[in-house]
């Protein structure tokens, strides 16, 4: 991988590492009311964004992003302080105007579509956006992620099926990252197998499986599925392992829970490569950390939703 | 006059060749059956989808997103409860996301009870619909309207839910559509597909237009100043004879068509009850929580110093569903005469 790549992912990384625990942070002073978020993703997610076609419309890729995913739209290049006004939900938040939990993303003009609390739903409404694309041409895809426990859904199953009817094949790329975990209850009590990408095999969907720790190995994997997906206009299954760094969710605390942590892994292979000594590293660290402060400070500034905000957009109404 | 199937069935034609319509579909919705009740026959932008309702309304709003316009149907409203969740994002998309998105979609499914439909063809669903804030829900009770609310469904940029009453899609209108043929045979030859094989059928379609029937409007089929009856969708042709019936007898029922659930029509319910102080609400679905109480709420709330006798909810059964039977169905699914019989009561309650 060319060296300036390989920099840039380790400081988006780094970013939304630094992001997250912001995040958590944030929460724990009062400043939010509840964490959600992916440490222990970024290896894939971040690599999944820089290879997005950001764009809106047809033309461009519609992601159908996960509560995991903050990485990912940092990569596509928005800034740490956005998932910070959605943590202090303050009507300044991009997302939802205060409205929803961290990292529940909507971004209109990159086709980010609405992200929900409800586990899966996300892999049916990528079939419409497929379907518009399929038959728009072109080479936008429809990207639609989600964890390993929710992939016991029905719209699971929904999305492998209807993507694959013969003659009527869906630009779809499928991500499950698997972290063998759902809130507390352990994949293998309810799965009888860790390879989840291998259920595309009967619906004759091509499928792979990556070390979602690795952003070496996720860039090639998700380059190789994307380029597939683009231009077959079929869809493909991707398997990512990854970790669940820092438990489920403030619920749980969002304390280190153990498992192998991409950003240190990968800052150790950079060392190796002589690519960025632990100094340089570690400013990285510092002068994201430092960002996050400034911008954790202009957050508390910002206006809080009102009452009158309760019902404005219910329904939308066309510009006369 | 156009049957409610084939009021639908033009709607759509206008539609998809008018209105930006992108796509039809749903269970059985293309060919070569074009809709178990018909109501697709013919079009060009249908297609058929796996039996999957999570999968057509998750499939709904990704058209909508993307910029489509879609047309969904759910066979029967029996068969949407195990995908309320999909409803429930559509309509909270534009808020939960403070106006970011918008979906322009519509879903359309045959609601209520009398074909003999039995448990899972006679459910009704708009005390469940009318809890999913941000959809725009409406319900025809005859052709003209089944035709004028679809091209305003298509035309809104929210989601709209479209009930079309299943014991009345072979019921043929009183009035004519605008464009339709005046000759009900012409129509019949022209949009109906052929039984048997229909591969080499195509419609020969009459000139229709963007007639509508505005969302939000109701309409006031009888006026009375003795008792207002509200109602809509399969029952409302039956408040309207049982009111001709007491207008022979003297006593004027005013009868208005909801036609629109979601927003609903406040100001004509409540200048009708404060003409008449007396208030029947009618409908089929199941009595507990159901859609008229709310209407029934609102209305005491702003006309209860109009209100002579207590107002009336007649309403279905709150049985687990419509049995097959024909006593049982007419025991859990207001009936004509039960209409007429409390029309007659509260015409005459007090004095
Ligand atoms: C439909 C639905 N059911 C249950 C929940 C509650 N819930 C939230 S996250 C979660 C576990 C999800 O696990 P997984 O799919 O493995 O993703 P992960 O959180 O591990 O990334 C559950 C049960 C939900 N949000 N939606």
């Amino acid at each position: 991988m060319d060296p300036k790549l390989a920099l840039h992912i380790h400081d988006v990384m780094v970013q939304s590492r630094q992001t997250e625990e912001a995040l958590i942070r944030m929460m724990r002073s009062g400043h939010g009311y509840f964490w959600i978020g992916g440490p222990g993703e970024e290896a894939f997610g971040v690599p999944l964004g820089l290879l997005v076609d950001k764009g809106s419309g047809p033309a461009h890729d519609y992601l159908h992003l996960h509560y995991r995913s903050s990485c990912t739209v940092m990569a596509m290049g928005t800034a740490p302080i956005d998932l910070l006004r959605q943590m202090r939900s303050t009507i300044t938040d991009p997302f939802s105007g205060g409205r929803n939990f961290a990292g529940h993303l909507s971004i209109p003009q990159w086709n980010v579509v609405p992200g929900t609390s409800t586990i899966e739903t996300q892999y049916v409404t990528a079939l419409g956006t497929a379907w518009v694309q399929r038959r728009h041409g072109g080479t936008g895809i429809s990207i639609v992620n989600g964890g390993d426990a929710g992939t016991a859904e029905g719209d699971f199953a929904s999305c492998l099926n209807w993507s694959s009817r013969p003659g009527q094949e869906l630009p779809i790329l499928m991500i499950v990252t698997h972290n063998g975990i759902g809130i507390s209850t352990p994949a293998a009590q309810v799965q009888n197998t860790p390879a989840l990408h291998e259920r595309a095999i009967p619906f004759g969907i091509r499928h792979g499986r990556v070390d979602g720790n690795d952003p070496q190995a996720s860039w090639a994997a998700l380059q190789e599925a994307m380029a597939y997906v683009r231009t077959e206009r079929r869809p493909f299954l991707l398997q990512a392992d990854v970790s669940r760094l820092y438990g489920h969710s403030s619920s749980s605390g969002a304390r280190p829970e153990g498992g192998r942590d991409c950003l240190s892994e990968y800052e150790a292979k950079l060392a190796d490569q002589g690519l960025l000594s632990p100094q340089q590293a570690a400013q990285i660290h510092e002068r994201w950390r430092e960002h996050l402060r400034d911008a954790v400070h202009q957050v508390l500034k910002e206006p809080m939703p009102t009452k009158d905000d309760v019902f404005t957009h219910i329904f939308y109404r066309a510009p006369d | 006059m156009a049957n409610l199937a084939q009021a639908i069935r033009l709607a759509l034609h206008y539609g998809e060749t008018h209105l930006g319509v992108t796509d039809i579909f749903g269970e059985d919705v293309g060919p070569p059956l074009g809709g178990v009740f018909t109501a697709t026959q013919g079009l060009t932008k249908t297609w058929n989808t796996p039996l999957d309702e999570r999968g057509i309304l998750g499939m709904a709003m990704g058209i909508a997103l993307a910029g489509g316009k879609p047309v969904a149907e759910i066979q029967f409203c029996d068969y949407m409860f195990n995908a309320l969740d999909l409803m429930k994002l559509a309509g909270n998309a534009h808020w939960t996301t403070n106006g970011g998105w918008h979906l322009p979609m519509v879903v359309m499914t045959p609601v209520g009870a009398g074909i003999h439909g039995s448990i899972y063809h006679s459910h009704s669903i708009e005390s469940i619909a009318t809890h999913l804030p941000g959809w725009k829900i409406v319900m025809p009770s005859n052709a003209k309207d089944a035709y004028g609310l679809l091209i305003s469904a298509i035309q809104d940029p929210n989601p709209v839910l479209y009930m079309a009453p299943k014991a009345l899609l072979r019921v043929k209108g009183d009035e004519l559509i605008p464009g339709e043929p005046a000759d009900e045979r012409e129509l019949h030859r022209r949009i109906d597909a052929p039984l048997g094989d229909r591969s080499g059928w195509t419609p020969n379609w009459p000139p229709v237009t963007d007639f509508s029937v505005p969302i939000g409007e109701a309409k006031v089929c009888r006026t009375g100043d003795r008792v207002t009856v509200v109602g809509y969708g399969h029952l409302l042709p039956a408040c309207v004879r049982a009111a001709d019936v007491l207008a022979q007898e003297g006593i004027a029922c005013e009868v208005i068509d909801l036609r629109t659930l979601i927003p609903f029509d406040l100001p004509t319910l409540q200048r009708s009850l404060d003409k008449t102080g007396r208030l029947l609400l009618v409908n089929e679905d199941t009595e507990v929580t159901n859609f008229g109480e709310h209407l029934l709420r609102k209305l005491v709330e702003r006309c209860f110093y109009s209100l002579q006798v207590p107002p009336v909810l007649l309403a279905g059964a709150d049985v687990p569903g419509v049995g097959l039977a024909w006593e049982l169905e007419r025991h859990s699914v207001p009936q004509e005469e039960d209409i007429l019989a409390a029309m007659r009561k509260l015409a005459t309650a007090g004095e």
